[in-house]
């Protein structure tokens, strides 16, 4: 007895336990970086922040020192003259301003490069898609010359033509087309490499087909591509609310923290930043971050609403 | 009392094995341009204490202001040494991560009177705790271009005599060669604003934190009533500071005056208009105002790990009067140290000023700055009456109710 009982246990358990971890556990453990890094950067975070949205907290009383307020941050951010409506109406201005153009003329642009300028459509889509790719820091730098009051190419230009400097960084109007300029310089390519792909997705023979009933170019825009597009126009529109909502960086560089000549481009996702960093009101700031992110739901919303009802998105 | 018998006990043990010749090294956290100054007094520490090594981190200013908040948060990452700027000394002071340097094993108390007196007021909390030892601070003066005053026939002593004189000098310069008097009406908001304060007062709210903003303070209506008159009487250049626009426009000196820290000369001398050598002069700001613009301090966060050679390296930087001198001299960093400041340089002229004796000015207007208190909603308030000032420039706002607004929101947001 005591001599055959440790042969068979112990040979079986070991192969059975490589079988186990192999079958079972090794492919949690592959996947396992992904889970963990996004646990600790992507959902922790995310908690903390909705537990700060209803606490009044000063990073600089270390953790734990947080005083529970309730929906205070809240009601203070929906108060009817605060900052974040304004920064919110910022927002929204300079993301129509950069938005709409950049659908408008990437639409149609893809459509030309896919229809007649085929031959050199990789080389067009490599020069398009070069402001996105860019450094954030270069382009503004690069606009910040351009917009010089004094020293800038824009009011050099217009000097020449007799008309006097404007202060594109200045002026509390012009300030938000002047970054709206950037942010539509910036992102309309991309918009038309989308859109491009898009429209290779449509089978030639539909164009064909209308060809031989004598459709004519600008009756296939709007009656063949645009209907068969809808499904990328509606993830491109996705992408630029989401991300117009949400802007930081260029408006940031550009004009500086507080947002320029009377925060006139003040974004919210600015407004957050300065509230919790600058002024060190982590509660409030993140309060206006889940109203931010409220925000960009219900816009999201309301362009699936459009285009399912528009049927083009099933 | 248990803790500063833990301390005193791990200060001797520390203390043991340094005497035993222990490589030690010791993280100091700054920021452009204070982390010149340090470097200009390595070679000094390490000739003293060759076994203590220095590892200084630099980052960006706001990086490494942002850096140091999430470190004090957390309680990780944090350095022996940390360097505050006065933007952040008071927001910092109320926090609760760094060391009170009044208890022992520091009892900062005794070297207090050493420095400049309105900086240890900014290091100091709400609760009497002093948190930071100043190193450098930056007196307040009004910096003129001399030729362009000489141009124009006006007497400097205009310029600083009232705020109206200022103003009147500012037309006939504008009138008799085309230079503009300030860069932006902004500004003279910023002078008005900060100087003249009464004892227990601070820029936005005063001791008790009472909100000082508003139509009825005499302070602010004549701030924003003196910028909006340099607006409409076509008298700043709308230009921003730190912008191509500033540097230019000190480059070809249209813009005559500018109101700043000590540190400008020395900014403009390195880079910003380096051939406008001896066309500068400086004096002290209109009306009798004495302000102080930027400072730096060297705190200990209470979790560092080696507390006893930080506070060592710290008296170094801070109360060494040959170290204080040399980040004087090579980095322009006006020293906070009143010894420092008696020193034979002071007496020299300033080439960059056409030899004025400028130093003794700015020591001057540096030893007339009244402290001024700090609350933990400046950076709120700043922000906004900056933006009402800017409406009442721009869009024609009246100043009352820009003012009015103006108080209604701070209110809101200081809690």
């Amino acid at each position: 007895m005591q001599e055959r009982v440790p042969l068979p246990t112990s040979r079986p358990r070991r192969r059975w336990s490589y079988d186990r971890f192999q079958q079972r556990a090794a492919p949690y453990m592959f996947v396992s970086p992904f889970f963990i890094l996004f646990l600790i950067f992507g959902l922790f975070p995310l908690g903390f922040s909705l537990f700060l949205a209803f606490h009044l907290w000063n990073p600089l009383d270390g953790l734990g020192n947080w005083q529970y307020v309730g929906w205070d941050n809240f009601k203070l951010a929906l108060g009817a003259p605060d900052q974040f409506w304004v920064s919110l109406k910022i927002t929204v201005w300079i993301g129509l301003l950069s938005g709409v153009p950049q659908h408008l003329i990437a639409l149609p642009l893809a459509f030309v490069i896919n229809q007649s300028l085929r031959r050199w459509q990789s080389g067009i889509s490599t020069i398009l898609f070069l402001p996105y790719i860019t450094n954030a820091v270069a382009i503004t730098i690069v606009f910040g010359m351009l917009y010089s009051e004094n020293l800038g190419l824009l009011n050099y230009a217009l000097s020449v033509v007799g008309l006097g400097p404007v202060r594109w960084l200045a002026q509390p109007d012009l300030v938000p087309v002047s970054v709206a300029v950037v942010v539509f310089w910036r992102y309309v390519g991309w918009n038309v490499i989308l859109y491009l792909s898009g429209l290779q997705a449509i089978s030639e023979d539909v164009y064909e087909a209308a060809t031989v009933d004598g459709a004519s170019k600008v009756q296939k825009f709007f009656y063949i591509t645009l209907p068969l597009l809808k499904p990328m126009m509606f993830y491109a529109f996705t992408l630029t609310i989401v991300g117009n909502m949400q802007l930081f960086e260029e408006p940031f560089i550009m004009v500086g923290q507080a947002g320029g000549s009377g925060g006139a481009a003040l974004t919210s996702a600015m407004h957050i930043f300065n509230v919790a960093f600058r002024d060190l009101d982590m509660g409030y700031g993140s309060a206006m971050a889940w109203l931010l992110f409220l925000a960009i739901f219900v816009l999201s919303m309301i362009n699936n609403y459009l285009f399912s009802r528009g049927g083009g998105r099933q | 009392m248990k803790k500063i018998a833990m301390f005193a006990l791990v200060s001797a043990l520390l203390a043991g094995t340094a005497h035993a010749q222990d490589k030690v090294t010791i993280t100091v956290a700054a920021f452009p341009s204070l982390d010149t100054s340090i470097k200009a007094v390595l070679p000094a520490w390490n000739k003293l204490h060759p076994n203590i090594t220095i590892k200084l981190v630099a980052q960006e200013f706001a990086d490494h202001h942002n850096a140091m908040t999430t470190a004090l948060a957390t309680g990780q990452g944090l350095p022996d040494v940390m360097a505050v700027e006065i933007g952040y000394v008071g927001k910092f002071a109320e926090g609760k991560g760094l060391e009170d340097l009044n208890k022992a094993p520091y009892s900062a108390e005794q070297y207090k009177k050493l420095f400049t007196p309105f900086t240890v007021a900014q290091a100091t909390s709400a609760d009497k705790r002093f948190i930071a030892m100043p190193t450098d601070i930056g007196p307040g003066t009004l910096l003129y271009r001399k030729d362009v005053l000489d141009k124009a026939g006006v007497d400097p002593a205009q310029l600083n005599k009232s705020w109206e004189s200022y103003l009147a000098a500012g037309k006939v310069i504008k009138a008799k060669t085309g230079a503009s008097l300030i860069n932006t009406a902004q500004s003279i908001y910023g002078v008005v604003s900060r100087t003249n304060l009464k004892a227990g007062e601070g820029i936005y709210f005063d001791s008790k934190n009472n909100l000082l903003v508003g139509p009825d303070n005499a302070r602010f209506l004549r701030a924003f009533t003196l910028a909006k008159q340099v607006r409409t009487e076509g008298l700043d250049a709308k230009i921003g500071e730190w912008s191509n626009e500033w540097y230019d426009a000190f480059k070809k000196g249209t813009v005559a005056s500018q109101f700043s820290g000590a540190w400008l000369t020395g900014s403009l001398e390195s880079y910003m208009a380096p051939d406008t050598k001896g066309l500068w002069r400086v004096e002290n700001l209109p009306e009798g105002g004495y302000a102080s613009w930027g400072g730096s301090f060297y705190a200990i966060p209470t979790a560092a790990k080696n507390k006893q050679w930080a506070w060592e390296f710290i008296k170094f930087m801070t109360m060494d009067k040959s170290q204080q001198l040399a980040a004087f001299t090579i980095n322009g960093a006006f020293p906070a140290l009143l010894t420092a400041q008696n020193d034979n340089i002071f007496s020299q002229g300033v080439p960059f000023l056409g030899n004025q004796k400028a130093r003794v000015l700015w020591r001057d207007a540096a030893r007339k700055t009244q402290p001024i208190d700090v609350n933990k909603y400046d950076s709120v308030a700043d922000q906004i009456v900056n933006t009402e000032l800017t409406n009442v420039l721009e869009q024609g706002k009246d100043i009352k109710q820009a003012l009015t607004d103006a108080r209604t929101q701070i209110l809101r947001r200081a809690r």
